[in-house]
């Protein structure tokens, strides 16, 4: 029994060590939601005649990253989906309602990554779990590094851009917009601030 | 006949009356119609259009309403002390849940500062001012007011029957046709 708690013991140090190296290698960013300089925007095609815009006012979330190990990089960002806006108030109470997101039972959505695939310097494709009206998926798309460095006050930044396409019904989201409304584009525009 | 008495509503309070018991129900059905429709329906867009418009023509109706009561003389309510004292509680309150039902339909709409218009006719500003989640706080309410003020509604039609029927009084006749007999 002492033998087997000793093992735990050391086994959990280990873990803890381990951790402790890899955030100490890549540095972590807080996403500059305070700012503004983060955007979650969706579109989608309206009859399939035009687009409509509109995006998510509230979220937060942070990502690690160190340009000298890019693929060891990992996100999470969480949107509140109560805070959709596409400039209607009419049309965000239907989408916050029960035939879209139903934003009272589902309250959040949330991306996670689990993998980084580096295609080049500025280039990758994250992998990662999302979910969304319930229904969790893995999914896959490039992302994007715009820039990094010092900002004028002090700080250190890094932005980058992704963008997915969803299918509304794997979500459960299944109300008619018609045949060229099915997929909605979700367009990510991450700022960060160092930690 | 054009005034109330003592003894019964003159015609324009009874055609207020019924004027908007007829837009009540119309808007409450066309509200209940309207949430079902799907995106491809003809009348998605319209039928909306159609409610507001409803809604803000009532809140006129309202007004004038409310000032024409203010203004005249009401006839006697039939009952018991307790009774009449009910009934005249009962009706502050339907109007007072009418008045609320239209400023929430109005706030649900006027949410992103977007006036409403009425008929086509002219615009109803929105308000300078908003809350957060104005358009969902008020759109619980109004669904709530909707519901209780149908149900207060059936109440107020059992009581004018029971009136009629039970207590054989003119309670009911009042609100239909001017008297001048003095009870």
């Amino acid at each position: 029994m002492k033998k087997l708690l000793l093992t735990a013991v050391t086994t959990s140090a280990l873990t803890l060590a381990s951790l402790f190296s890899v955030s100490a290698q890549a540095a972590d960013y807080k996403i500059d939601t305070a700012g503004a300089h983060a955007f979650v925007q969706f579109k989608i095609k309206h009859l399939g005649y035009s687009w409509l815009l509109g995006r998510f006012n509230t979220f937060d979330g942070g990502f690690s990253y160190d340009a000298a190990s890019p693929e060891k990089s990992e996100i999470e960002v969480v949107i509140e989906t109560a805070s959709i806006d596409s400039n209607h108030a009419e049309r965000d109470k239907h989408l916050k309602g029960s035939d879209f997101l139903d934003v009272k039972k589902f309250p959040k959505a949330v991306f996670k990554s689990t993998a980084f695939e580096v295609k080049d310097d500025d280039n990758a494709v994250v992998t990662g779990t999302f979910s969304l009206h319930g229904v969790e998926k893995t999914i896959s798309f490039p992302v994007q590094k715009i820039g990094e460095g010092k900002d004028p006050w002090g700080g250190y930044r890094v932005g980058f851009e992704g963008k997915t396409t969803l299918k509304l019904a794997d979500y459960g989201i299944t109300y008619n917009l018609g045949p060229a409304s099915t997929h909605v584009e979700i367009e990510l525009y991450l700022e960060g601030i160092r930690k | 006949m054009v005034r109330n008495s003592r003894s019964s509503y003159g015609w324009v309070s009874i055609a207020l009356h019924w004027l908007m018991a007829l837009g009540i129900f119309g808007i409450f059905g066309l509200g209940l119609y309207m949430v079902e429709l799907t995106y491809y329906d003809a009348w998605y867009r319209g039928s909306l259009d159609l409610h507001k418009s409803i809604g803000l023509t009532l809140l006129i109706v309202w007004i004038i309403r409310i000032t024409w009561r203010w203004i005249n003389t009401n006839p006697e309510i039939s009952g018991s002390p307790i009774e009449k004292k009910a009934a005249h509680y009962v009706h502050l309150l339907l109007y007072g849940v009418m008045l609320a039902l239209m400023i929430t339909g109005y706030l649900i709409s006027t949410a992103d500062g977007r006036g409403i218009e009425v008929f086509g006719l002219f615009e109803v500003p929105a308000m300078s001012v908003s809350f957060e989640n104005q358009e969902d706080i008020a759109g619980d309410i109004h669904w709530l007011l909707a519901w209780s003020l149908i149900l207060m509604v059936a109440l107020h039609v059992m009581a004018a029957i029971k009136h009629h029927v039970i207590n054989k009084d003119n309670t009911l006749l009042k609100m239909i046709r001017p008297t001048t007999d003095l009870k």
